[in-house]
């Protein structure tokens, strides 16, 4: 039996291992600019721990083998230098760990590019769809107003917009995220009824839309393309079904596609 | 306090008297029956939520299709289930009651009258939440999270009306109960030990039930202030957690002024030490089985009482690391992050010493041994995803995916129930003087330890592929369709699991009646709970296997 333990724990460590290197499942290719840091972060991480998941359950299986019945017991209580050893090392391993993984944190949270070069887009999500906004040429969102909410009316109405408020009039609702690449784009999120967390893999970007609360995300996409957006918090029946596009297109494709949908709008 | 030196073995006259019992033992094994029916409804609900999730349109015998909103229900009623009733009811409630007076060589509980008490409110809490099934609507659906305003507000899903309140009615029974349990653990650990049993001499079975004790004291009075907040803002039209202009199912709702963050902040102050009080009394029994199997002292008694505080006290500290992405202020993030990678240390500790426990020992593979080893495996995989989760920039990718749904069920679900079953096998010749089958045994362990990660390690490969958890099928996106074949793999491995606890229900159950009959002390154990000499005093501490010198090979707590 401490034979078969043993084979079960380096099989578990082997496969565990393969997998993590084979890659058959693993993270979308990245779309974003913040992103590389974190992919930087997740690997140093599993590099470290995984080498501590090799030693402690190939040293369990070991151990289990080597001292089987057979060996004879040796009386010990432990060891006071020992302990003193492994708590410093941990203890160094896990803060420094931390420590390096709040530089990527705070440039997640705490990069800002000039205002005006930013692309402002509102975010609201409701059970169970998102709704996007773009402000216009006046560069401001007008009000919503909750009582008049009607999904029934189109994008602009599901949102509630006061059609009587000037800054509303050339507000853009859209069903679809669409974005320049290489640009700062800036997300004010909001909830209408209950939390909702805005997901998209290939950004490496996840917040929670969260109601009463105005919060902000940010991203720069890399690549051209066409990408899930996603509901990450159980919001009701319907949170397997609640999502949307995002689209990366070129600079130029998407001031086309804005001046059509104000256009439209209007 | 006098109740306890009346009635050593409570009024047990009568069918009454046996039933309501105030005998810590027959109490112990009203928990413990009262976990396995927990758990088995909480596993049958498991086995359809997996079934629906990759055959969505397939139909079931005697259920039909599963809905989506179904989904939800089963998800929320097997995540209440297993945690409170399962993980919270049986180490503690079940084993500790059982134990933990024998083995410190107490005659009773400190207060046995409320011993009672406290299982017969857990049992009327498990009996409301189970009727939430059947009420109108049907079990809530809102996850046992229940984050506001889904939770709070009766149209924002079926479910959340009479289903929800039942949820909160059951939890604040719960509650009641597990804080008076607690509170007769702390006095009877403090006040009721046999002469010369000193702190330091205590099994470490009874500091992982003392530390737990604490802990459910002060995470269950959180829990039930915070449930009956949101029972007011639900019906007495209080606005804790709802905001201002909250338009659910086309109506604006009249409330303004709450915070749903304020929930989830005073939930996880509850939640996260609840991940501990679920496993610190296996971390206990581990280390106890590891030195009776090895013949060898624990490793660092000491140092294993210590990490065992810290986890605690630190628990208390980390339940922002649950938040990262919920909107909470991004510098807050940092101290829980910090507080949660420092968890870990006293967690290596824990692992560092097992190994050291097991070094150079002369290992007896017992059942009970087996399942303790196999806590070890499962605890470092489980534990090892931890650090991850606590930096905020990746938990920003893995916030609610698979990946976390992995890392919850092996270092808190798989690990606590392989520590259940390790005490069952273990205190089972104790229980009822007979013993488990140990091929049966045997073949109980193979099933759950491989099965367990078959289950849950390619969960982990679904999170990073960007998998959310909670959804009810994978069919409306698109990213999500590549990963079916895992989920389904997933599915099969989780039903041979599951098959293969049938094993473990006969063996318990025909053991009881036709097992071996068992000598006083059959795994030569050092404990009171295996001593004759009743009234003798302690003379040493709980782990002294070939000690040099010594007459025996082991030397009972009691022995002169």
């Amino acid at each position: 039996m401490a034979r078969a333990l043993l084979v079960a724990l380096v099989l578990l460590t082997c496969g565990t291992l393969y997998l993590f290197i084979a890659k058959i499942w693993w993270m979308p290719a990245l779309a974003s600019t913040s992103g590389a840091a974190i992919d930087r972060e997740f690997s140093a991480t599993l590099l470290i721990l995984g080498t501590v998941f090799v030693v402690a359950q190939i040293g369990l299986g070991f151990f289990v083998w080597k001292y089987r019945r057979s060996n004879t017991a040796t009386y010990s209580t432990g060891h006071r230098g020992a302990e003193y050893a492994w708590t410093a090392i941990t203890a160094i391993i896990f803060v420094a760990m931390s420590l390096a993984g709040e530089r990527t944190w705070a440039e997640l949270r705490g990069a800002h590019s000039p205002l005006e070069q930013e692309v402002q887009v509102e975010v609201t999500g409701t059970q169970f769809a998102w709704y996007f906004r773009y402000p216009g040429l006046d560069g401001k969102f007008g009000k919503t107003i909750p009582a008049t909410v009607d999904a029934s009316l189109g994008s602009a109405a599901a949102i509630g917009l006061d059609t009587n408020d000037p800054a509303a009039k050339d507000d853009v609702v859209t069903a679809a995220l669409v974005v320049p690449a290489d640009r700062e784009v800036r997300l004010h999120l909001h909830a209408q009824d209950v939390i909702h967390s805005f997901f998209v893999p290939e950004l490496r970007l996840k917040q929670d839309v969260v109601p009463g609360l105005n919060v902000e995300a940010h991203f720069q996409a890399t690549r051209l393309g066409e990408y899930e957006i996603v509901c990450a918090e159980l919001c009701g029946l319907g949170h397997y079904r609640m999502h949307g596009t995002l689209r990366v297109v070129s600079e130029d494709d998407f001031s086309k596609w804005l001046r059509q949908q104000e256009g439209a709008a209007r | 306090m006098t109740d306890s030196s009346r009635t050593d073995r409570g009024t047990t006259s009568g069918i009454l008297g046996r039933i309501f019992s105030r005998d810590h033992k027959v109490i112990g094994l009203q928990y413990f029956f009262l976990s396995l029916a927990a758990a088995l409804v909480g596993v049958a609900l498991s086995a359809l939520m997996r079934f629906h999730l990759v055959w969505p349109d397939a139909s079931l015998p005697f259920f039909g299709a599963i809905k989506p909103e179904q989904y939800l229900s089963l998800l929320t009623m097997h995540g209440t289930l297993m945690i409170f009733f399962v993980l919270t009811t049986a180490p503690q409630g079940a084993f500790g009651n059982y134990c933990l007076p024998l083995q410190i060589g107490a005659r009773e509980m400190a207060f046995p009258r409320l011993n009672m008490l406290s299982f017969w409110f857990t049992v009327l809490a498990f009996l409301v939440l189970l009727s939430a099934f059947v009420v109108s609507g049907g079990a809530p659906i809102s996850g046992w999270t229940h984050y506001p305003p889904l939770s709070a507000v009766a149209s924002a899903g079926p479910g959340q009306g009479m289903g929800m309140d039942l949820w909160i009615a059951s939890i604040g029974l719960f509650c009641f109960a597990s804080v008076l349990g607690s509170i007769n653990f702390i006095v009877t650990v403090l006040d009721r030990r046999a002469p010369g049993m000193t702190m330091m001499r205590l099994p470490l079975t009874v500091w992982a039930w003392f530390i737990t004790a604490i802990l459910s004291l002060l995470a269950f009075t959180v829990l039930h202030a915070a449930i009956v907040l949101l029972f007011m803002d639900r019906h007495a039209g209080t606005s804790f957690f709802i905001p201002e202009g909250v338009v659910v199912n086309g109506s604006v709702l009249q409330h303004s002024g709450g915070s749903p963050l304020l929930w989830q902040h005073l939930f996880w102050f509850f939640g996260h030490p609840e991940v501990y009080i679920a496993i610190l009394p296996g971390m206990g029994l581990t280390s106890h089985l590891l030195s009776t199997f090895a013949r060898k002292p624990v490793f660092g008694y000491r140092a294993m009482v210590y990490a065992m505080m810290a986890i605690g006290a630190l628990g208390f500290m980390v339940w922002g690391h649950h938040m990262f992405v919920s909107g909470m202020n991004p510098f807050a993030a940092f101290a829980f992050s910090v507080l949660t990678m420092v968890i870990g240390v006293p967690s290596a500790i824990k692992t560092f010493n097992w190994l050291g426990t097991l070094w150079r020992g002369s290992i007896r593979l017992t059942v009970p041994m087996m399942f303790a080893i196999g806590f070890v495996s499962v605890f470092v995989t489980g534990g090892l995803s931890g650090p991850i989760l606590a930096q905020p920039a990746l938990d920003t990718y893995l916030h609610d995916t698979y990946f976390v749904v992995a890392h919850f069920h092996l270092i808190m679900g798989v690990a606590a129930v392989i520590a259940i079953f390790a005490a069952t096998y273990f205190w089972f010749p104790k229980m009822f003087g007979r013993h488990m089958n140990s091929t049966l045994g045997y073949a109980h362990f193979w099933f759950t330890f491989v099965g367990a990660y078959a289950v849950f390690l390619p969960m982990h490969f679904l999170g990073m592929a960007g998998h959310p958890r909670r959804y009810s099928q994978l069919t409306e996106v698109h990213y999500l369709q590549p990963l079916l074949p895992l989920q389904r793999f997933i599915t099969w491995a989780a039903l041979v699991t599951i098959a293969g606890q049938v094993i473990f229900l006969f063996n318990l159950f025909w053991s009881i009646w036709r097992g071996r009959t068992a000598e006083p002390n059959p795994w030569e154990a050092t404990t009171l709970e295996w001593s004759q000499g009743q009234d003798s005093p302690v003379m040493r501490g709980p782990y002294e296997f070939n000690v040099p010198g010594a007459k025996a090979e082991f030397l009972m707590q009691q022995e002169e």
